[in-house]
């Protein structure tokens, strides 16, 4: 760990910050493209049933 | 051969599904070196201390905040010249992405501005546009939201996206606009006299990169999504009407 001096916290705070957000992101894409996903295959497979 | 081939979503869900995973590692190794590299293997300024470290994520957020906007501009233009369904899906993917680029730029910019201007905020031009312009991405993104048809929403943010625009042009060159603020102007330029320190330079040039190309695989991943939210509807109404 550098030495950050007395601007430890907000040097700190930014990259936590930072990292934080990116990892929002990341997981809530994520999360939408398998609910997505989940729910479409079950529509084409209602549709499949139809036909 | 024509680049409006791969506006057919399933030339694009092929291609883009090949090429995801070598993408997504890249971005991730580029993005963890360059952090890493700022982080542990940087000396600090000699007037702005341990703070400079902020540069690492500061700039690529803040140019990227701006870039993503400049992308669905040109998204928005393809839609409403061409009508291809893959460039509004594209724009609409990217907004959230940017949307969070911009407010990390908001967010590392207060902290870093607070010990070396003593605020946290200024009604900076370039500061202003860039909050004008976080405000247009929830805008953009509100608005797809709150449009229930698909294509009425695609033309209705795309011309939004045009307007928003030009906060985004002002918030990237504010600075060459208007000779006042607090806002420093280019940290990396072809201007060699502008220029921050190599040792600086090169890590950061790495988080630029790494950022860059987060960007790219997270915009393909949700343009993917989005392709399949859309078929998802249509298969929604169409046993609705049924």
């Amino acid at each position: 760990m550098p030495d950050l001096g007395r601007y430890a916290v907000e040097v700190l705070s930014a990259y936590g910050a930072t990292i934080l957000l990116l990892i929002l992101l990341v997981l809530g894409s994520i999360w939408r493209a398998r609910r997505v996903l989940r729910d479409l295959r079950e529509a084409e497979a209602r549709k499949e049933a139809r036909s | 051969m024509s680049i409006w081939e791969y506006a057919n979503p399933r030339k694009f869900m092929s291609l883009s599904g090949a090429v995801l995973p070598w993408l997504s590692a890249a971005a991730a190794i580029c993005v963890v070196v360059g952090l890493i590299w700022g982080f542990f293997f940087t000396p600090d300024d000699y007037r702005q201390g341990s703070t400079v470290k902020i540069i690492y994520i500061h700039v690529p957020a803040a140019i990227l905040g701006t870039g993503t906007w400049f992308m669905m501009v040109i998204a928005s233009l393809v839609w409403l010249i061409r009508r291809h369904h893959v460039s509004a899906l594209a724009a609409k993917a990217a907004a959230p992405i940017g949307l969070v680029f911009t407010l990390i730029g908001l967010i590392t910019g207060a902290i870093w501005g607070q010990p070396m201007w003593g605020s946290w905020w200024e009604w900076d031009p370039r500061l202003t546009s860039f909050l004008i312009l976080f405000l247009f991405y929830l805008a953009y993104i509100g608005l797809w939201e709150a449009v229930e048809n698909p294509d009425a929403a695609a033309d209705l943010t795309s011309v939004l996206c045009l307007v928003g625009g030009v906060f985004a042009v002002i918030s990237r060159y504010a600075i060459l606009f208007w000779n006042q603020g607090l806002h420093q102007g280019a940290s990396l330029s072809l201007d060699a006299e502008e220029n921050v320190a190599d040792v600086f330079a090169y890590p950061l040039w790495t988080c630029i990169i790494g950022f860059c190309l987060v960007f790219a695989a997270l915009l393909l991943f949700r343009t993917r999504t989005e392709i399949r939210a859309r078929r998802l509807k249509a298969l929604i109404q169409r046993e609705r009407m049924a």
